[in-house]
């Protein structure tokens, strides 16, 4: 009958083979190993470090002064017959090589600042409604929603409008734009999290709420917030080039890729090469911030 | 579900009152006195007088807020400071050629969307799958109104096959459904459908690829059901989140497209902002804003109730 | 000898990735008459879910690879075309599934989920249709079948949902009712009723069935034939109260220790040390060894073969008397 007990397996003399036990790693070693295998995203990342260097070396990099001008090389062409000039000059003469580096130093600031306070703000604000609920909730969730009925365009274009032309009106108009977004994420994600048990079980042993939040919410709504944040990289440095294409943002004769598209409009029908150097450079940062925000999303969804 | 159809309709005005109210700080926003926001500098000092009194410009901000509000909901949004006519009129016809404009954009973007989206979740993991999430990424990533600069320069100028800016020949303001106008449409269209195009076919495909996860469509397979049965009940799950994201995309295609209707010069409220802007003509500027962040809300609104309305398990308030 | 309803031989199925190939099923064989139920007994990984999806092909088509010979019903099923196979499965072959909220389509009524099996494998109207579903669930003992037939999913309860879902697969009348552990997600008392039923409707429609379980009363219950599975091959097999009174493989020693039933108080519960083989390789001799207390030499070189001291009830051990 069946109320033996099974005795320890494997008496002594024979040799059976036992299955290797799992090695656990850490979550932040899984990240990292998953990013590790994933080629698309090293390689976009790989490209943006690129990018990044030489925006950060402009200066020693561009062969010319990005502000001088020069009537007689107006609209010089792509190319190596005038090697002083390997990508041409713009409608007023200046370096495009030497333009587009530059140039690169603001649009990449107008990109990432309002994202970086916005995460800074909204995140507070989002992670907050999110833990404390009630009329704090309500409160802040409420006056988001109005921000929310804007569509984004239309808000950075409004406040722009109205405010003037200028670098730091553009970015307060990105960043109020972008903070309402980021407080949903935010409130939502630490919402979730709130609910589930093992914060539970924390609040039930006693933990005080301040320690609830940094040692359970925190950790585990951040990396959501922030990859989320880094999604709105790109679209901010498109919000950014886009109200400085319509004359809201960076004034002449600042070199930005926004502003250049602009100036050189007039140019697309003697020199459309040059003409729409500036935003390929747009796209590409922006398709690199995508596709590295896409990576590091994926990498972090243990679900896989 | 009636309770949740009048509440949801409910709330929408409390949002519409606070976006009226965004629309009438713009003003107070902007540097300088109000006054020459919305009265032209070489206006006759009477004319400046009955403004003041009409606005209650000298009165505390909610009165001037209230005052403001009773106009907008009997139409009037003020004159333009650069032509003197009233902006509702000029609003309207614009109004009329961005919605043209977006809608089909949408239409190209939505249907080209779902059908990439679509091949993408099916054939999950091909070449196929691959290729048009590469297709999607690069939608959402390019800025939209170089885009349009670079078909220009490939149709207009290269090739001369399509037109590069106005609604009609002769750039004209009017729209006409004809063909010598729709050869107008063709470019800003196409230029203004790429982003929703990569936002729906992301959408599409992350919603198809998890039901087709599902255990219910081991269940329909079970039953014996061919690909059109199950794709039948692959669609019905599907609609309410896409429809969403469909819905949000239209609003911001209406909210969003100035950028692109200044590089093609197309008459729409996009054109009308952006000649506001450089002229700093403020009450073009708030109205048009007004009337496009209402749409949008109302939008909002329509997309909310009809995705209660396809899912059974929201029906209860 | 007619053929059986149902005879599978050497059944293999592996699951191949690009990171691994899973062996989850290694050499399984059986037949199973008309009208006769046999249910498959193992813990979770056994193998048992996939044996059953593979034998309605109903496993991810990409990654499944199955070789070996299933015949049910008279149609060879590895060999069927995704057609040919979406003709078999619903009107030949039924199978209900563990989880009936998620196993139910939500945003259709399951009226209209049971006429449009109907619809599909008899060509009926949806008139008549929505009369044969209505008949479907007063046979599944559905209370206010009428009314019901407008409800969704998730307004039933889960016994409700998987009477709905019994209906759906008998409403063709299949000859075969495959069952992935249909009690297991639901309350104790609702658990008997479901089972009771199957059993009556097993008899009533002259229906062949198969079930999967890791539960040992549910076999008890209702089964005529018992298979015991462990990593990916039937171990043990035979008569149900024969297995159960005497079960011959120190696994199915094991299990049927491992159970809690009254009458057990002050006893010690027995456990089984160790884990289920990784099936990423196929082990080489007895998978079991590993946590075996009998082991001996002759389990490791290769698989021990069927043994059996009464015909019909045969197991996998070397230690096994044979008949004489």
């Amino acid at each position: 009958m069946s109320t033996t007990t099974v005795a320890n397996p494997a008496p002594a003399g024979i040799a059976v083979p036992q299955p290797a036990p799992p090695v656990s790693r850490g979550y932040w070693q899984g990240v990292a190993r998953r990013l590790s295998r994933d080629p698309v995203t090293l390689f976009f990342g790989f490209i943006l470090l690129l990018m990044a260097l030489a925006i950060l070396f402009a200066p020693w990099l561009s062969p010319h002064d990005p502000y001088q001008t020069s009537m007689i090389r107006r609209l010089r062409p792509i190319g190596f017959q005038d090697w002083r000039y390997p990508l041409g000059t713009d409608e007023l003469g200046r370096d495009m090589l030497t333009r587009l580096l530059h140039g690169g130093r603001l649009s990449w600031f107008l990109g990432i600042t309002p994202v970086l306070i916005a995460f800074a703000i909204g995140g507070t604000l989002g992670v907050l409604a999110g833990f404390a609920g009630g009329w704090v909730n309500m409160l802040i969730m409420r006056v988001t929603d109005v921000f929310y009925a804007f569509p984004s365009v239309l808000l950075a274009v409004a406040i722009s409008g109205a405010l003037g032309p200028g670098i730091s009106n553009a970015m307060l108009s990105l960043t109020l734009v972008f903070i309402p977004q980021i407080i949903r994420v935010a409130e939502s994600t630490t919402t979730s999290v709130r609910n589930l048990d093992y914060v539970e079980s924390a609040r039930a042993s006693g933990a005080g709420a301040f320690t609830i939040v940094r040692a359970h919410v925190l950790p585990n709504v951040l990396g959501p917030i922030f990859v989320y944040a880094t999604s709105l990289i790109s679209v901010s440095m498109i919000l950014a080039s886009g109200l400085s294409f319509l004359g809201l943002g960076t004034k002449p004769p600042e070199p930005e890729w926004g502003l250049m598209l602009n100036t050189l409009r007039t140019a697309i029908y003697s020199q459309p090469l040059i003409a729409m150097l500036p935003g390929v450079c747009i796209f590409l940062t922006s398709m690199c911030f995508n596709m590295v925000s896409d990576g590091l999303r994926s990498a972090m969804d243990v679900r896989g | 579900m009636l309770l949740y159809l009048v509440r949801r309709v409910l709330y929408a005005i409390p949002i519409a009152l606070a976006v009226g109210l965004v629309c009438f700080m713009l003003v107070q926003i902007a540097p300088g006195d109000p006054i020459n926001a919305i009265v032209p500098a070489d206006a006759p000092q009477e004319v400046v007088e009955q403004v003041r009194r009409d606005y209650g410009l000298d009165k505390p901000l909610p009165v001037q807020f209230g005052l403001w509000l009773m106009k907008v909901v009997q139409g009037d949004l003020g004159r333009s400071l650069a032509t003197g006519r009233p902006v509702t009129a000029d609003l309207v016809s614009a109004v009329g050629n961005t919605l043209t404009l977006a809608l089909v954009a949408a239409g190209i973007g939505f249907v080209m969307g779902s059908l990439l989206g679509t091949v993408a979740a099916v054939f999950r993991g091909s070449l196929l799958d691959k290729a048009a999430i590469g297709l999607a990424a690069a939608g959402v990533s390019v800025p939209h109104y170089w885009l349009g600069m670079v078909l220009v320069v490939l149709f207009s100028v290269t090739l001369n096959w399509l037109p590069a800016m106005g609604a009609g020949p002769g750039g004209s303001g009017a729209w006409a459904w004809d063909w010598e106008h729709a050869k107008f449409l063709v470019l800003p269209a196409v230029t203004l459908s790429v982003i929703p195009m990569g936002i729906v076919t992301r959408t599409v495909r992350g919603v198809v690829a998890e039901l087709l996860n599902q255990d219910f469509v081991t269940t329909l397979r079970g039953k014996g059901l061919r690909r059109g049965g199950i794709a039948l009940h692959v669609l019905k799950n599907a609609a309410p989140s896409v429809l969403a994201v469909m819905g949000l995309q239209l609003g911001y295609l209406m909210g969003g497209s100035i950028l692109v209707e200044t590089v093609f010069s197309w008459p729409g409220t996009g054109f009308l902002l952006n000649s506001a802007i450089f002229q700093r003509d403020l009450p073009v500027l708030q109205g048009t804003i007004l009337v496009l962040a209402i749409f949008f809300v109302a939008l909002n609104l329509v997309v909310d109730l009809v995705q209660t309305a396809l899912d059974p398990r929201i029906r209860r308030a | 000898m007619t053929e059986p309803l149902v005879r599978v031989r050497d059944l293999e199925v592996r699951f191949v990735t690009r990171d691994a190939t899973v062996h989850a099923v290694n050499g399984v064989s059986f037949d199973l008459a008309e009208r006769e139920s046999l249910c498959i007994l193992g813990e979770s990984g056994s193998g048992k879910s996939v044996t059953l999806r593979a034998l309605m092909g109903l496993n991810p088509p990409r990654r499944t690879k199955l070789s070996g010979a299933v015949r049910v019903g008279g149609h060879n099923i590895i060999a069927a075309s995704e057609r040919r196979m979406a003709d078999i499965r619903g009107s030949t072959v039924s199978m209900i599934f563990q989880e009936p909220m998620t196993a139910l389509d939500p945003v259709f009524t399951i009226g209209r989920q049971i006429a449009e099996t109907v619809m599909r494998h008899e060509g009926l109207s949806r008139a008549a249709a929505d009369a044969r579903a209505l008949e479907l669930l007063e046979l599944v003992q559905i209370p206010s079948a009428k009314r019901r037939l407008a409800a969704y999913p998730h307004e039933l309860s889960g016994g409700l949902r998987q009477r709905a879902m019994i209906a759906i697969a008998l409403s063709c009348r299949p000859k075969l009712l495959l069952a992935d552990e249909p009690t297991t997600a639901l309350d104790a008392t609702v658990q008997i009723q479901i089972l009771l039923l199957l059993r009556r409707l097993q008899q009533e429609m002259g229906m062949g069935v198969i079930f999967v379980t890791h539960d040992l009363g549910v076999a008890g219950e209702i089964a005529d034939r018992v298979a015991v599975m462990y990593a990916g091959k039937f171990i043990e097999e035979g008569p149900v109260r024969g297995l159960m009174r005497g079960p011959l493989h120190p696994y199915a020693q094991g299990l049927l220790g491992a159970t809690v039933h009254s009458g057990m108080r002050g006893e010690r519960l027995t456990t089984i040390p160790g884990a289920p083989p990784n099936l990423e390789r196929v082990p080489k001799g007895c998978a079991f060894a590993p946590r075996c207390a009998f082991v001996e030499e002759a389990c490791l070189p290769e698989v021990p073969a069927f043994r059996g001291p009464v015909p019909g009830h045969a197991a996998r051990c070397v230690r096994v008397p044979q008949a004489a």
